[in-house]
């Protein structure tokens, strides 16, 4: 056997805080975006199963922090993102998207604004300078600083229906009080952090900004006080099942420059109606026009599909028409779900196949035709 | 993680039994399902089907990866087990036994299948 299909490579990755607690947690490492990550640590499925029914602890300190502060910090930001941030409440975290002058999606951001003048901005580690160049680039004109925080910041996320449970007994933060999509300052295991109650999983769960120099003794804390909930940590193999089964987007993959958020169906966190800088923000007028080509001819739609054989389909894969094996759509993210038992993809696809329950279509796998059922994301849904 | 000494192993990382009435099982190593990850679909060639030395012959889908599955010899399939196709997690918890993939009649052996001692070097550092 070989490989045929493999994660990136390149040279001489950077390792995080946590490099040599996961060498010794036996963790099998991948480069990803530059830096050297885990993968898993033993069974990627049963890190999955931990984090649906337990509690899994990620090491995500590739993500990319970047602080923009400044009396007009939210006037950049709404001039820079789709999103209308100066409106989000200090606190509290949204979801966003940068995009160029023609409107394609150059990151998906979350944004926390932990000040009223101050702002975070968590980019993806393989599009962090694309952000920061960006950011820096718009803010000509506003009375704003864009700082590079990406040193400043380990990440480490706790996830699962045992997540609050976890945290609780190593914080003084009150996490009753902290909101699905907000964040404030604490500690953790004696240690300052930014507790951010937000994540990639679908499930509850937090994610802790941390000083790097703290990250050690705060997964430590963590490890020892979710032992008994049977916390395990989790690798990026798992991470991205536990988000494909969220029907959650993935840079590269759903979302590309070639790519508008309304193409992505996520055209409800464009906000035309911003009232900062005369309603100006980069990519206004284009993305008016997929506004309105999303309501009356969409290109393609993205749909979940889930298998009924069991052979993966894969990004790049082709779907199909099973009538007469005509293209209608390209699978941009496939994985077996270890939550049901199936092989799931998303994938976008010409319209008349979108309907969830639409009969005929098929994914070309290697060349053989296997069918599958059209459904609405999410796949997985969490009980609240 | 040990490799049994009785086998013989290609670069393919498959191992391949002494053969028995000229009939050899073959699996893949321990060392290449770890790479893979949890295996959850199988595709084996058929009973009766011949394959060739260093040819695929079949499929290893993993959760992050789809692998061909390359024949270490020459020669007639008589036999694949059904088990590893009905649980594919088999090749993960059982590689040199319960994971077993197919036995073949072999007619012809290629140079260079390696000792399990051999294998090990190869495999060693990576």
């Amino acid at each position: 056997m070989s490989e045929t299909d493999s994660g990136a490579t390149g040279g001489g990755p950077r390792t995080t805080a946590l490099d040599a607690v996961h060498r010794a947690l036996g963790a099998t490492m991948t480069d990803f975006a530059g830096w050297d990550m885990p993968l898993r640590y033993g069974s990627e499925r049963d890190e999955h199963v931990a984090v649906r029914t337990r509690a899994g602890l990620f090491d995500l300190s590739h993500m990319g922090e970047i602080t923009v502060t400044g009396q007009q910090a939210g006037e950049l930001l709404d001039y820079a993102l789709v999103g209308h941030l100066s409106r989000l409440s200090v606190g509290r975290a949204r979801y966003t998207m940068l995009c160029d002058a023609s409107g394609g999606i150059l990151d998906d951001l979350i944004v926390y604004r932990t000040g009223e003048d101050t702002y975070m901005v968590v980019a993806n580690a393989s599009n962090a300078q694309t952000v920061l160049d960006a950011l820096r680039e718009r803010s000509a004109g506003f009375g704003a600083e864009v700082r590079d925080d990406r040193d400043a910041y380990a990440l480490i996320a706790v996830q699962g229906p045992e997540a609050a449970g976890i945290l609780k007994g190593v914080t003084d933060a009150d996490l009753e009080g902290l909101k699905y999509y907000a964040g404030l300052p604490g500690t953790v295991a004696g240690r300052d952090a930014l507790i951010a109650r937000t994540g990639y999983t679908g499930e509850d769960g937090f994610e802790l900004f941390v000083s790097p120099s703290d990250a050690v003794a705060v997964w430590e804390a963590l490890t020892e006080a979710g032992a008994p909930a049977g916390l395990v940590p989790c690798g990026l193999s798992c991470r991205d099942t536990l988000r494909l089964e969220a029907g959650m987007p993935l840079y590269g993959h759903e979302l590309t420059t070639r790519t508008t958020p309304f193409d992505a169906g996520m055209g409800r966190i464009v906000k035309f109606e911003k009232t900062t800088n005369d309603g100006a923000f980069v990519g206004r007028e284009p993305l008016e026009a997929a506004a309105g080509q999303a309501e009356t001819s969409p290109p393609r739609k993205l749909v979940g599909l889930i298998a009924e054989g069991r052979r993966v389909p894969r990004a790049g894969y082709e779907v199909v028409s099973a009538a007469d094996g005509s293209v209608i759509g390209e699978v941009t993210s496939g994985a077996p779900s270890p939550t049901l038992g199936k092989p799931i993809a998303i994938a976008y696809v010409d319209p008349a196949f979108a309907e969830p329950g639409t009969e005929g279509v098929a994914v070309d796998i290697r060349g053989s035709h296997e069918p599958y059922e059209v459904v609405a994301l999410p796949f997985y849904k969490r009980q609240r | 993680m040990s490799n049994p000494q009785q086998l013989r192993y290609s670069k393919e990382h498959e191992w391949l039994s002494a053969a028995d009435d000229g009939v050899s099982t073959v699996g893949i190593t321990a060392h290449a399902a770890d790479a893979l990850g949890d295996v959850v679909f199988v595709q084996l060639p058929e009973n009766g089907d011949t394959v060739t030395a260093g040819e695929p012959c079949g499929e290893l889908e993993s959760t992050k990866s789809v692998s061909d599955l390359y024949a270490p010899v020459s020669g007639e399939i008589t036999e694949i087990n059904q088990d590893v196709v009905d649980d594919p997690a088999l090749v993960n918890s059982s590689p040199f036994e319960g994971g077993w993939l197919f036995k073949v009649r072999v007619t012809d052996e290629p140079e260079g299948l390696l000792t399990a001692d051999e294998y090990a070097s190869f495999t060693a550092g990576s």
